[in-house]
């Protein structure tokens, strides 16, 4: 909940909204003018609409903050923008620089509003006087309509009114249609609650048996008794939105008794200043004055009338806002107690999977119950430790939301064409993480629309669709959160960038890059200078802030760019805790755990399938390809187990990037579910390595991160270039 | 379970202001700019009810009204209609497209809250 000091920010950052708002408003008004100039036949229809709406608007605004000067005068200008389009007021030569008057006016106004200057009452005046000349339409102080509404809304819990306490008695009966408004017969009963005491009556006559219940068909008749002060319209107006989706009958009569005044709580929602029309009069299917049970054509149910009858007890409280309690659907939890929560079930899994183990190595027989009542409770554990998780998961539907509009306001901006579209929505992110996702994911989007997408003249000239595309998409794979960010643009261009960093003394002058490492030094920090300035707020966005944020994350972002047809921004972010299914290796005297969700396939190394490019390491050809061969016993100093050559045991694993990789083991021990342990939090950032777990003999066994392990040998360059050299080489021979 | 509000209209300033005020009752707020973006975030799911704008560019609030209720999970969903519209006819157009109430703009907060409130079941 909002505590008193961020409400007061909060306050202060709508108000600021506010003028931005008002100023873009204006400035848009402004422009049209400019583009009507002096000749009144440019004021076509669609740009008195423009106009219109964007005064109505600051109007409206305004209104809520009670600046009422503003509303005054954008009323004036409104009102006036009206008669033209409504030809009541005769367009001249005068005509435009009235609305350039009126613009500025406004615009003086708001300025002086904003820095909290007085406004210059003459000015207001004469401009007032000027339209009134001109026009014959009430435009001094606020509308009818507003005025009305605004005291409406203050009439809270006022004056007690000494009137007559009535008895209202209404049938109601919905059809079916009521609920296709989102309408609820326990929506109405709230309504009439704000005006008095209500007993509400339900006759189950129609209800027929189960068989023959039509799930979206209405059968209740409804008899609400309702003791209050207020008109009989207040009544009506409560059931003027259903008024035809329903049978009702209201009648009056006297209270007994009781004359003492009740305070009328304010709520309901606002009248209109014009009547709405009394509820006979609209045209219901069912005639809304009779309401005759056998008349409706439902099925009657044959058990004896049961009525129900629920007393309601005084709820209109004096309170001055009449808020009914609600149930409580949810509690609020602090996110360490749930920490703790996924901590011990993550301590109850590993204890699980001891137990399991000890079962195993001991050649326990505890026949047939025990083994089910084991595999029950592993089930049960996964359940468990899913239902935790999730609480703390949300879908990053909630970040990619805001995206759709971020993109639409940029395009126009830039005059660029661009479609945005999501995936993978429903791909659930840990809490802390989700919120701390948007800052990046709009700079990375900002940027692919800055840089990368190129004009629309430019892409149609390129032979590409003026619209260009950005896919924003998330996905789980490997233990962690990937989120691309990918667009059909122009890639990124590395001479510029080259030049840049040579420039900002990133990289020495002469020195050769590949490719690759040239679209790497974007995240470069220092890259980004205060010529980077493009969005509206003024501050510079740089992708080194963007790789900053997301490692701090304990996640990792790398680009993917192929100039001419595009970039792939992709984020990998780490579920610091989670149970994953893991493949158990040795190598050496060591364990390790390699994501099950990442292993594609493993086999034997036949005769060979493994050849040795000079410099570059080892490859094995498979499928076609030949993939890059890692020697896990390499990476970890942990010695080499059995064979060296022919026959070797490789696992094939894909990184989150789409690229394989042959990892030499020298055993497989097994898959197994493992939580995972942070090591940042216990210890510290290992490269090659996500995270840890405890094995069912309780020893560590680190989970290996294939993305990093690649990485840890050779550049990426270096690898790529030898794969490829390799292929063209044995494609010769193969050829005849 | 957190009440998920979806607020349609083209004003940031007043889709920030019903956001501040139903947020602090309790209700988490998305927003959406026109009616093609709030067609969108439906499409998500997880929205209990919609506070929508009349005029609107695009897609005006009738419209969008009108095809809230043919999404196949929207049936049902109350939907709100926040406006300084105060024509009767439109009222009506609103009603017949499906609108389950109507509120002024500019509004009280208590009254949004209320009237939020009232329409969750």
């Amino acid at each position: 909940m909002a505590d008193q000091g961020s409400k007061t920010e909060r306050l202060e950052v709508l108000r600021a909204t506010f003028f931005d708002e008002c100023a873009e408003q204006l400035t848009e008004v402004e422009a049209l003018l400019t583009s009507v100039g002096q000749e009144p036949g440019g004021l076509d229809a669609e740009a008195l609409n423009q106009m219109f709406r964007s005064v109505h608007s600051i109007k409206g605004n305004a209104g809520a903050f009670d600046f009422d000067r503003i509303v005054e005068v954008s009323h004036a200008l409104e009102a006036y923008l009206e008669g033209i389009r409504s030809a009541e007021v005769e367009v001249s030569d005068r005509t435009v620089a009235t609305l350039v008057d009126g613009r500025d006016l406004l615009a003086d106004i708001v300025e002086r509003t904003k820095t909290g200057q007085p406004i210059e009452e003459d000015a207001c005046a004469s401009f007032m006087s000027q339209v009134n000349a001109v026009s014959s339409i009430h435009a001094s102080g606020t509308s009818e309509g507003d005025a009305d509404e605004v005291e409406e809304g203050v009439d809270v819990g006022g004056e007690p009114e000494a009137s007559v306490m009535q008895v209202y008695t209404i049938k109601f009966k919905p059809t079916a249609r009521l609920f296709e408004t989102g309408n609820d017969p326990l929506i109405i009963v709230r309504e009439l609650r704000l005006l008095g005491d209500v007993t509400v009556t339900a006759s189950l006559d129609l209800l027929p048996s189960l068989s023959a219940l039509n799930p979206v068909e209405s059968y209740l008749v409804w008899t609400f008794t309702l003791v209050t002060n207020a008109s009989r319209e207040d009544v009506e107006e409560i059931f003027e939105f259903v008024a035809d989706v329903c049978a009702l009958r209201i009648e009056t009569g006297e209270a007994a008794g009781s004359k003492s005044p009740v305070r009328r709580p304010a709520g309901g929602l606002k009248k209109p200043p014009m009547q709405p029309p009394p509820v006979k009069a609209s045209a219901a299917a069912v005639p809304p004055e009779t309401i005759d049970v056998e008349e409706v054509p439902v099925q009657r149910a044959p058990s004896a009338q049961a009525a129900t009858a629920v007393t309601d007890p005084a709820a209109s409280a004096p309170a001055p806002a009449a808020q009914l309690p609600q149930k409580i659907t949810s509690v609020r939890v602090d996110l360490d107690r749930i920490d703790t929560l996924v901590n011990m079930v993550g301590e109850l899994v590993i204890t699980q999977a001891m137990l399991e183990q000890y079962v195993e190595a001991h050649g326990l027989s505890g026949g047939e119950t025990f083994h089910r009542g084991i595999e029950t409770m592993s089930s049960h554990m996964r359940d468990l430790q899913e239902g935790v998780m999730a609480v703390r998961m949300q879908p990053v539907r909630t970040v990619f939301a805001r995206m759709p509009r971020l993109v639409r306001e940029l395009s126009r901006k830039l005059n660029k064409r661009v479609k945005l579209t999501l995936k993978g929505q429903d791909t659930e992110v840990d809490k802390t993480i989700i919120e701390l996702l948007s800052d990046p994911l709009t700079h990375m989007i900002r940027n692919s629309l800055d840089h990368g997408i190129e004009l629309p003249q430019d892409r149609v000239a390129a032979g590409k669709p003026e619209e260009a595309e950005i896919v924003l998409a998330a996905d789980q794979r490997s233990g962690r959160i990937l989120i691309e960010i990918s667009d059909d643009g122009a890639g990124i261009n590395r001479e510029r960038v080259l030049a840049k960093a040579v420039e900002n003394g990133l990289v020495q002058s002469g020195v050769e890059l590949l490719p690759e490492e040239i679209d790497d030094l974007i995240f470069a920090p220092g890259f980004s200078t205060a010529a980077e300035v493009t969005d509206v707020s003024g501050r510079g966005v740089g992708m080194d802030v963007v790789r900053r944020s997301i490692q701090e994350l304990g996640g990792r972002v790398t680009v993917i760019s192929d100039p001419g047809r595009g970039a792939r921004f992709v984020m990998a972010l780490p579920l610091t805790l989670a149970v994953m299914d893991g493949m158990i290796v040795r190598v050496g005297s060591e364990r390790y755990i390699l994501p099950l969700a990442c292993i594609v396939e493993s086999l034997q190394a036949a005769d060979g399938a493994i050849q040795t490019v000079m410099d570059q390491g080892r490859y094995i050809h498979h499928r076609g390809e030949y993939v890059p061969l890692i020697s896990l016993a390499d990476v970890f100093s942990a010695g080499h187990g059995d064979t060296q050559s022919g026959n070797e045991l490789i696992v094939f694993v894909e990184t989150g990037m789409g690229k394989t990789l042959g990892l030499r083991v020298d055993a497989l021990l097994g898959q197994r579910q493992v939580v995972i342990k942070s090591l940042e939090e216990n210890f510290l950032r290992i490269e090659g390595v996500s995270a840890a777990t405890i094995l069912g003999d309780g020893r560590v066994a680190l989970i290996l991160d294939v993305e990093s392990i690649e990485e840890m040998i050779e550049p990426i360059g270096h690898k790529r270039t030898a794969a490829a050299s390799l292929a063209a080489e044995n494609t010769q021979e193969i050829a005849p | 379970m957190n009440r998920r509000v979806l607020v349609v209209d083209d004003s940031i300033t007043m889709r920030d202001m019903v956001s501040f005020t139903l947020e602090g009752d309790g209700f988490t707020v998305l927003q959406a700019a026109d009616g093609i973006e709030a067609l969108a975030v439906l499409e998500q799911r997880g929205v209990d009810v919609v506070v929508t704008d009349i005029n609107m560019p695009e897609l005006d609030g009738i419209e969008l009204i009108k095809a809230i209720r043919a999404l196949p999970d929207y049936g049902y969903i109350p939907v709100l209609c926040l406006t300084t519209e105060t024509e009767a006819q439109t009222k009506e157009l609103a009603r017949k497209a499906g609108a389950t109430a109507w509120l002024g703009k500019p509004f009280e907060p208590d009254v949004l809250i209320g009237a939020v409130r009232r329409v969750c079941l």
